[in-house]
């Protein structure tokens, strides 16, 4: 049980895949403009990066394994993942139209989020079972969405500032999350990598 | 401390310097009753009153000369006797400078006045322990007393509320600097607010009044505090706050002395508190017990250009400049600078505008007393605004809401909840004028709303119409068809009857039309034929009689419709012209048809 | 041997995902469309035309579209900051020949010289003119939404738009200058884009 929570723990804060392994940047920095539409990207991409890690998983152990097709777990991996969007997109959609429209080409973008694949190929490098990359898959989802709306809420208090002309924008937003991965730094050594 | 007693400490708010002891030092002086007064119709509904007067007619004071018809509004009497000399648009005491429709009344030469009697008042009602509290509010209402506190709300309507009111709360607190017109009321007339207090009391069913007062005003608290052991009034206490800008606010004071929290959005009736000022309870003590229409109040006259600074009875109507003039302030054209209420919520007045029933100071500062403020500096985030405000709200962030036009933004901050007291503004290190800024964002989310409403009702009646406009195209093509298939059942059947069965008549009157269809049709479009241009000619004929009879209607008649029917008579009269050459020219040179 | 596997074990799961999302796409079919709804209680409703679309409506589909969000004189910058709200796109400058047009004005149409056509009320997009064939026209102050529709067809040109004047009732406080930053960021202080 602890170990699960320590895992929760490593995958949300210590290892944070946005902020200290540096994956998933590109919606980071795209859709945090408005809180409202960071929620809308952070469940959206928890569902898929959820889904998909569990879904990989059994792609992975039931179907290339034991066909001896390991070597195709990248493919099969986009595949999924891409699937998976297609299904979010139309969700989206039908719940939330403007939300949909909002999110605009970010949403099926969440296809070629690293931090999708690399959840995924992650699991297999690390041999884990199927609660373990249920687990690894939720906590890494949370830990985006959490850093996703804590920066959002920043960005649209800078957006108010009075911020020079050079760095408006996405500078100044790169600038903030260079800080907030600083700060995150102080969580290292609670749980191993 | 018993909680009764018991004082909640203020959040925020600030410590000005008072400027109280230059005009709280003398007892209130009268100023002498004013050859004119303005009386404005404007309402705080925006439906101005009506006038019950006219032009030329003779009124006394205290008669009751306009009233409103929205049932939230104040009875307007007239101030002096005199003659009505007009009623139109003349300077209101507004932040807008613009004017309303007012009556003008200028008092009678001396021996009119001689022969006309001097007051009209109501019916004075000694004993009004004893009166019921219906009476009491609508002679409340019939005085046509306001709040005197600032916003000059018609106060009958306090108490007609439904709601079960269990404290009155009487506010003596007078928190901003200059203003000292409570302090004197309240050590000269401390038994009749006391009065006052008491016929509140019995009209509310409340149990329980506070009469709150400032620390720095100690002797208007002995002279309250004698009075009320003069009347043994259980009910009544007194309750001394600390000397805090804004704590005389109705939200804040409420909560000062209560340590409950008026609802936003809500007033303290909600809580089961009504709030008077003390001026106000003067007023209805005159007007219960003397039977007297509210015709005048206290206002303190002080600032660094007035010779006499001091708290006077001005006539309601009075002329700021006539009001400056008699306590020898100089006033030439729109000169001196004049501040209606005091220095932090007060605002530039034009001094032609008449001293109203809200005007509890006039402010008259040199050049130095209140330089010109500076530019406002970019916001350093320093967060003192955050410290000051009263209300527990985010100045910082409502100005970034305000500056970047985030309505939305700024309702979620409670923008609503400012009182605008100008706290915030004051302690601004940056100089940034705070509060007009949350003024505009106000009135921005004002019009949005009053637009939205107007959108929706323009899309109604746009879309009615377009479904209007279908309707009748559907009708019209259904009653085509219809037709249409009328026509070709009527065609069928005539193809089937023999051609006896037709009348002869009929027969003749049809072909007869036939022929004047085709004459016309030649006539306008067809080879030119001797038949075809008498047809013209008759027709155009026929057109230049009607329209000569026509042009003579409009001209017996004046109508301006002259100069259209003529240039088409002109036009009519030539192309009968035309046709007859046309003709004469045909006959002359013989062409066969 | 093992390409086929391999091309069969993929192509396998391709039918099978393809199968789950062409039942998804059916299951999840959206009806109508609520945004053009959102977008629509934005604009001013005016139905001037002055966008290039003849209503609000289609102006709203258009935005929903991907039509440009500064087409609406009447709305004014206002609108045009409301819908960038919504639909999170940088605000832009107002696209009109005259962004400083007064908008708010009000049909008027002088008595005196009406010959009662009924042209005007035929072209009034909200049925704001009151009148009938040959008896007087006359314009409904409180329902005209100033869009200029009715002054062309009149043959008489007896329409005048006339401002609405300032009274007390209608008075609103103005914007106070925003403090200035730095020299070169002096011009751009608000409605930059972020």
């Amino acid at each position: 049980m602890s170990d699960y929570v320590l895992m929760f723990v490593s995958t949300i804060l210590v290892n944070n895949f946005l902020l200290v392994q540096f994956l998933g940047l590109c919606p980071f920095m795209g859709v945090s403009n408005k809180l409202e539409t960071a929620i809308g990207m952070a469940l959206a991409t928890t569902f898929v990066l959820t889904l998909s890690s569990v879904s990989s998983y059994l792609v992975f152990e039931w179907i290339l394994v034991p066909l001896g097709l390991t070597y195709l777990k990248t493919i099969s991996f986009i595949l999924v993942i891409a699937v998976l969007v297609q299904f979010t997109e139309m969700v989206v959609r039908k719940t939330s139209p403007l939300l949909y429209r909002v999110l605009g080409i970010f949403l099926p973008l969440i296809t070629t989020n690293c931090a999708v694949l690399g959840v995924a190929l992650l699991n297999i490098k690390k041999d884990n079972t199927f609660f373990t990359s249920l687990i690894y898959g939720l906590g890494a989802s949370l830990g985006f969405a959490l850093v996703l709306i804590l920066f959002s809420a920043m960005r649209e208090r800078l957006n108010q500032s009075d911020v020079p002309k050079p760095f408006k924008g996405s500078a100044i937003g790169l600038i903030t999350a260079g800080m907030m991965s600083l700060a995150f730094m102080g969580f290292a050594g609670l749980a191993p990598a | 401390m018993s909680r009764v007693d018991r004082i909640w400490p203020l959040p925020g708010g600030i410590h000005p310097p008072e400027h109280k002891s230059e005009s709280n030092g003398r007892p209130i002086a009268r100023l002498p009753a004013p050859h004119k007064v303005v009386l404005p119709l404007h309402q705080n509904s925006g439906l101005p009153a009506e006038p019950l007067v006219a032009i030329g007619e003779q009124v006394q004071r205290g008669q009751l000369i306009a009233k409103g018809h929205h049932p939230v509004s104040a009875l307007v009497h007239a101030t002096i006797s005199g003659r009505v000399t007009a009623i139109e648009d003349r300077p209101f005491a507004h932040p807008s400078g613009l004017s309303v429709p007012s009556i003008v009344i200028e008092s009678l030469s001396d021996q009119e006045a001689a022969l006309s009697p001097e007051a009209v008042s109501m019916a004075p009602m000694r004993d009004w322990a004893t009166e019921t509290k219906e009476r009491l509010v609508s002679r409340i209402q019939e005085a046509g007393i306001t709040g005197l506190g600032g916003a000059g709300f018609p106060s009958h309507i306090k108490y007609l509320g439904q709601r079960q009111i269990h404290t009155l709360i009487v506010n003596g607190v007078e928190c901003e600097p200059y203003i000292t017109a409570d302090d004197r009321l309240m050590r000269e007339h401390a038994t009749d607010i006391v009065t006052g207090t008491q016929i509140a009391l019995k009209i509310l069913s409340a149990s329980t009044a506070f009469i709150a007062i400032e620390d720095n005003k100690p002797e208007a608290i002995s002279a309250i505090k004698a009075a009320l052991v003069a009347v043994t009034d259980t009910r009544i206490k007194v309750k001394v706050v600390p000397t805090k800008y804004p704590s005389g606010g109705e939200k804040q004071l409420v909560y000062l002395l209560t340590g409950r929290e008026v609802p936003s959005g809500d007033i303290p009736a909600s809580l089961g508190i009504v709030m008077q000022n003390t001026g106000t309870l003067y007023a209805i003590k005159e007007a219960v017990v003397s039977g007297t229409p509210m015709t005048e109040r206290v206002v303190t006259i002080t600032g660094e250009g007035t010779p006499n600074p001091g708290n006077y009875w001005v006539t309601i109507g009075t002329p700021i400049q006539d009001a400056l003039a008699a306590t020898q302030v100089a006033v030439t054209g729109n000169r001196p600078r004049v501040i209606m209420g005091g220095p932090m919520m007060g605002y530039d007045v034009d001094i032609t505008a008449p001293v109203s029933k809200v005007t509890n100071c006039l402010l008259v500062p040199s050049a130095t007393e209140f330089p010109t403020a500076p530019d406002p500096d970019p916001c350093i985030r320093c967060g003192l605004c955050e410290q000051a405000c009263p209300a527990n709200l985010l100045p910082q962030k409502l100005f970034w809401n305000a500056v970047h036009h985030e309505w939305e933004q700024a309702r979620l901050n409670s923008l609503s909840d400012c009182i605008e007291c100008g706290a915030c503004s004051w302690v601004c290190p940056s100089n940034i004028p705070l509060v007009q800024h949350y003024r505009f964002a106000k009135a921005e989310i004002k019009r949005e709303a009053i637009e939205t409403i107007k959108a929706d009702q323009s899309r109604l009646r746009f879309e009615q119409r377009q479904a209007r406009l279908e309707r009748d195209a559907a009708e019209k093509d259904a009653k085509r068809k219809a037709r249409a298939a009328e026509a070709a059942k009527a065609q069928a059947a005539k193809a089937q009857d023999t051609p006896s069965t037709l009348d002869a008549s009929a027969k003749d009157a049809i072909l007869a039309s036939v022929a004047r269809a085709k004459a016309k049709k030649a006539a306008s479009t067809g080879p030119v034929t001797q038949e075809a241009l008498e047809n013209t000619v008759v027709l155009a004929q026929q057109a230049v009689d009607k329209t000569r009879v026509k042009l003579a209607t409009a001209v017996s008649d004046g109508l301006p419709s002259v100069e259209a029917l003529t240039g088409a008579l002109q036009k009519l009269e030539k192309r009968l012209a035309d046709a007859q050459s046309a003709l004469q020219s045909h006959t002359e040179t013989g062409d066969a048809p | 041997m093992t390409i086929l596997t391999a091309v069969i074990a993929l192509l396998i799961l391709a039918i099978i995902f393809g199968a789950l999302l062409g039942y998804a796409a059916i299951r999840f079919k959206p009806e109508g469309n609520p945004l053009v709804e959102s977008i629509d209680n934005l604009l001013p409703q005016t139905q001037c035309g002055q966008c290039g679309y003849p209503g609000c409506r289609p102006y709203a589909d258009a935005i929903a579209g991907g039509d440009a969000i500064n087409k609406c004189p009447p709305g004014g910058m206002a609108t045009v900051e409301a819908l960038a709200d919504l639909l999170d796109l940088p605000v832009l400058e107002l696209d009109a020949e005259d962004p400083d047009a007064e908008q708010n004005r009000i049909a008027v149409i002088r008595e005196d010289e009406c010959i009662g056509c009924t042209k005007c009320i035929q072209a009034c997009p909200v049925d704001a003119i009151l009148g009938a064939a040959k008896l007087m026209h006359t314009v409904i102050e409180k329902e005209c939404t100033g869009c200029d529709l009715c002054l062309e067809p009149c043959p008489v040109d007896c329409i005048d738009m006339v401002s609405q004047s300032v009274t007390i009732t209608n008075w609103r406080w103005q914007s106070p200058e925003a403090p200035k930053i730095i020299a070169t960021d002096r011009a751009e202080t608000t409605h930059e884009p972020r």
